[in-house]
C-alpha cells in the first residue's frame, strides 16, 4: 500500500468505517446462523474498502445507488445501523418498513436512494439521477455500485453510451470480485476485461486495487471531479473478492476447489488490515485502532438489540405504500 | 406406479428430451449450479455436456433472443429462467418476436421455443423475487402458457411444450418441488389445453392453477367434512385454457371459484370469471368469487408475508361465505 498524503482524519474514518462494515456483517451472519434473520443477506465482506474508500469522496448529498449485496454502501455513505439491522430483521423501524428486506434498502436522507437485486437494475437508475442533477444544475455527482455479473447484461451498456453522450456526471464503479454467484468470471466472457468497455463508448476507465481503500478513494475523487465540472461518466473497475458464499454467512467451498486456494490469497489483501498497517506507520498506536474495533462492535450490538427489540409490521399494513 | 417429486419429473424430462432429441439444448442461468435450478437440473450437464447445457452470463435478453433465433432455424431450445422476475429482461424476443413470428411471416417459419420460467417466492426475499407473472403472458397471442401443479404434468407438459411447434411459457413453482405423485417412466406428453378433474363434488366448482390446487384440494378436503362437495378442476394450461371443462362443471354446480396466486387485477382468475360469466351466466346461482393475491408487491418482512400470501384457509372461507354456511 502506498504511503498516502491524505489527512490522518480521513485515514481514521475509512478505518472506522471498513472496520463497521465487517464487524456489521459477521453479526449479520451470525444472527442468520443463530436462525433469527431469514431475508438472503449477500455479505460485503473483504470488498469493504470500495463502498468506504468511493463514499468517502463523495459529498452526503451525491447519490448513491446498489444492488443485492449493498449492506456495504449503506453504512458507507452514512446510513444508520440501527434502523438497516431492523429492516433485515422484518421489523417496522427498518429502513425500508420491513418491506424490503437485506435486497432492498435505502438511506435518501444521506443519498442511498435505493438498491435493488435485481442485477444492473440500478446502473440506467444513477444515470438517471445524474440527468437530473444536470438538469438542475445542482452539481450533484451519482454513483452506481454494480458486480461484473451486472456488466452482462444490455443495462451496462446501454447506460454507458447514453451517460457519455449526454455527459452525465455518474461513476460506474463495478466491483469485480471475480463470480457471479456460481460461475468464476472466465466461464462467463473470454477476457477479464470488464474496463475495455469503457474505451468503447468514451468513458475513461481505470481498474484499481478495489482492496485498497486509498487508491479506490484517489480514483473516486478523480472521477467526481471530472463530473462535477461537467466532463462527463467515469467507469471504475475495482478488483476484489467476496469472502463468504454468494448468499449466507458459509464460505461457499462448493463452487469448485480452485475458489480455496484463492481465498487465502485473498485472505491475505484483507483491506482492513492493510489500512491499519498505514495507520501504523503514520504513528497510530494499535491500542486506538482496537479501540475503534470495540467501539464498532457496540455500535453493531446495539443495532442487534434495537432490531430484536422492534415489533413486526401491522399485517394490515400490508397494502400500504402501493400507489 | 413409480413416485418421483415435482423437481424430479422435471428433471426427468429434460433428461429424456436431451436423450431423444439432438434439436433439444438447454441455455439459461444456473445450470451448472450446485442450488440454482433447485435440483430440477442436477447432473444433466455432466450426462449431456456442457454443449447442449449452457450455464450463461448473467445476461436474459440475449440468451432468450438466442434461444429464439436456434429454434427458428430448427432446434428446439429451452431457456431457463430461474426465477420469473428475471425472465422481465427479456420480454422482448418473447413477446414481440416469438409470440409473433409464425403469423408476421404467414406461418411459413415458426419459433417451436420453451421458456421455462421458475416462480420462487416466500423466505422474505421481497418484491423482485416473487413475482407470479402467467396473466402478463397469457395476454399476448400466439404464446402457449402452462403451469403444471402435479409431478406428473410438470413432466408431460414439458414434453409436450418442446414438440408443440410454437413458443410455450412454462411455469414451474419451487413450493411444488417436494410434492410427490405418480409419474410413468415413459417419455409421454400431457395435451396442453386440457384441464384435470382433481375431485369431483357437486356443491361449488373450484378452477385452480399450480401450487393453489394443492391448496384448494386441502380446502376441498376440510370442506367436504362439513358437507359441502367442491369439483376441483386443475386448469394445467392457462393458454389455451379448457373452457369446456371448466363451463361444464360450473353449470353443473351453479357456483365458481378461481384461485390463482397472483396478483388480481387482469389476472388469470378474471379472465375466467369473464368467460363464464358470458358463457354461462344463467346456470349460475350465484356470483363468481376470485381467490388471489391482493394487488401489491410482495413484502419482505414474515409479519407481511403472513398477510400476503394465501392458503387454503383463504379458500375455505370464500366457499364458506358463497355457500352462507360460515356459521353453522
Ligand atoms: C436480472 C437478474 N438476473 C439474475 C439474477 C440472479 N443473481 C443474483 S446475484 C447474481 C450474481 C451477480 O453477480 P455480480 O454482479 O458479480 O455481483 P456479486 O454477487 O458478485 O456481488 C445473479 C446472477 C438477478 N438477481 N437479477
Ligand atoms: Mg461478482
Amino acid at each position: 500500500m502506498p504511503d498516502s498524503a491524505l489527512p490522518i482524519f480521513l485515514l481514521k474514518r475509512m478505518y472506522r468505517t471498513m472496520v463497521l462494515i465487517r464487524r456489521f456483517e459477521e453479526q449479520v451472519a451470525d444472527r442468520v446462523t443463530a436462525g433469527e434473520i431469514k431475508t438472503p443477506c449477500h455479505l460485503y465482506i473483504g470488498q469493504e474498502a470500495i463502498a468506504t474508500g468511493a463514499c468517502l469522496a463523495l459529498e452526503r448529498e451525491d447519490y448513491v445507488w446498489g444492488g443485492h449485496r449493498s449492506h456495504g454502501h449503506y453504512l458507507a455513505k452514512g446510513g444508520d445501523p440501527n434502523t438497516l439491522m431492523a429492516e433485515i430483521y422484518g421489523k417496522a423501524a427498518g429502513c425500508a418498513g420491513g418491506r424490503g428486506g437485506s435486497m432492498h434498502i435505502c438511506a435518501p436522507e444521506v443519498g442511498l436512494l435505493g438498491t435493488v437485486p435485481l442485477v444492473a437494475a440500478t446502473i440506467p437508475l444513477a444515470a438517471g439521477a445524474a440527468l437530473a442533477s444536470k438538469m438542475r444544475r445542482d452539481r450533484r455527482v451519482s454513483v452506481a455500485f454494480f458486480g461484473d455479473g451486472a456488466t452482462e447484461e444490455g443495462h451496462f451498456h446501454e447506460t454507458i453510451n447514453l451517460a457519455a453522450l449526454y455527459r452525465l456526471p455518474v461513476l460506474f464503479v463495478c466491483e469485480n470480485n471475480l463470480y457471479a454467484s456460481h460461475m468464476h468470471i472466465l466461464e462467463r466472457r473470454i477476457a477479464d476485461n470488464i474496463a475495455e468497455a469503457g474505451a468503447a463508448h468514451g468513458v475513461p476507465a481505470t481498474v484499481v486495487d478495489g482492496n485498497d481503500v486509498l487508491v479506490v478513494y484517489e480514483a473516486t475523487r478523480a472521477a467526481t471531479e471530472r463530473a462535477r465540472q461537467g466532463l462527463g461518466p467515469s467507469l471504475i473497475e475495482c478488483s476484489t473478492y467476496r469472502w463468504r458464499g454468494h448468499v449466507g454467512p458459509s464460505w461457499d467451498m462448493d463452487v469448485g476447489l480452485k475458489r480455496k486456494d484463492e481465498l487465502q490469497e485473498w485472505l491475505a489483501r484483507d483491506p482492513i488490515a492493510r489500512l491499519a498497517e498505514v495507520l501504523i506507520g503514520r504513528g497510530v498506536g494499535r491500542e486506538e485502532l482496537e479501540n475503534v474495533d470495540r467501539e464498532c462492535l457496540a455500535v453493531v450490538e446495539a443495532a442487534v438489540k434495537f432490531a430484536q427489540d422492534s415489533p413486526y409490521p401491522d399485517p394490515g399494513e400490508v397494502l400500504a405504500h402501493v400507489l | 406406479m413409480r413416485t418421483l417429486t415435482y423437481v424430479q419429473a422435471i428433471r426427468e424430462a429434460h433428461a429424456q428430451l436431451l436423450a431423444r432429441d439432438p434439436r433439444v439444448f438447454v441455455i439459461g442461468q444456473g445450470l451448472w449450479s450446485p442450488w440454482y435450478a433447485g435440483g430440477s437440473m442436477q447432473g444433466l450437464e455432466t450426462e449431456f455436456g456442457r454443449d447442449r447445457l449452457l450455464d450463461s452470463p448473467v445476461s436474459e435478453n440475449a440468451t432468450t433472443g438466442l434461444a429464439i433465433g436456434a429454434a427458428i432455424s430448427g432446434m428446439h431450445p429451452i431457456v431457463f429462467h430461474p426465477r420469473m422476475d428475471f425472465m422481465l429482461l427479456a420480454v422482448d424476443p418473447v413477446v414481440n418476436q416469438a409470440a409473433n413470428w409464425s403469423y408476421i411471416f404467414g406461418g411459413r417459419t415458426k419459433a417451436p421455443v420453451v421458456i421455462r420460467a421458475v416462480v420462487n417466492r416466500g423466505g422474505e426475499q421481497g418484491a423482485q423475487h416473487a413475482q407470479a407473472l402467467q396473466a402478463m403472458f397469457m395476454h399476448v397471442p400466439g404464446l402457449k402458457v402452462v403451469m403444471p401443479a402435479t409431478p406428473h404434468d410438470a413432466k408431460g407438459l414439458l414434453i409436450a411444450a418442446v414438440n408443440d411447434g410454437g413458443p410455450v411459457l412454462y411455469i414451474d413453482d419451487r413450493w411444488l418441488y417436494n410434492e410427490a405423485g405418480e409419474v410413468p417412466e415413459d417419455f409421454y406428453s400431457v395435451p396442453i389445453g386440457e384441464a384435470a378433474r382433481r375431485r369431483s363434488g357437486r356443491d361449488l366448482t373450484i378452477v385452480a392453477t399450480s401450487v393453489m390446487v394443492k391448496e384448494c384440494l386441502r380446502a376441498a378436503e376440510s370442506l367436504a367434512e362439513r358437507g359441502i362437495e367442491c369439483e376441483v378442476i386443475d386448469l394445467r394450461s392457462i393458454k389455451p385454457w379448457d373452457e369446456r371443462c371448466v363451463i361444464e362443471s360450473a353449470s353443473k354446480t351453479g357456483r365458481l371459484l378461481v384461485a390463482d396466486a397472483a396478483w388480481r387485477t387482469c389476472g388469470v382468475a378474471a379472465e375466467i370469471a369473464a368467460t363464464v360469466a358470458e358463457k354461462a351466466f344463467c346456470r349460475l346461482r350465484g356470483p363468481i368469487v376470485r381467490v388471489t393475491l391482493p394487488d401489491a408487491p410482495a413484502p419482505s418482512s414474515r409479519s407481511l408475508e403472513q398477510a400476503y400470501f394465501i392458503d387454503a384457509t383463504y379458500v375455505i372461507s370464500a366457499a364458506e361465505s358463497m355457500l352462507g354456511a360460515r356459521e353453522e
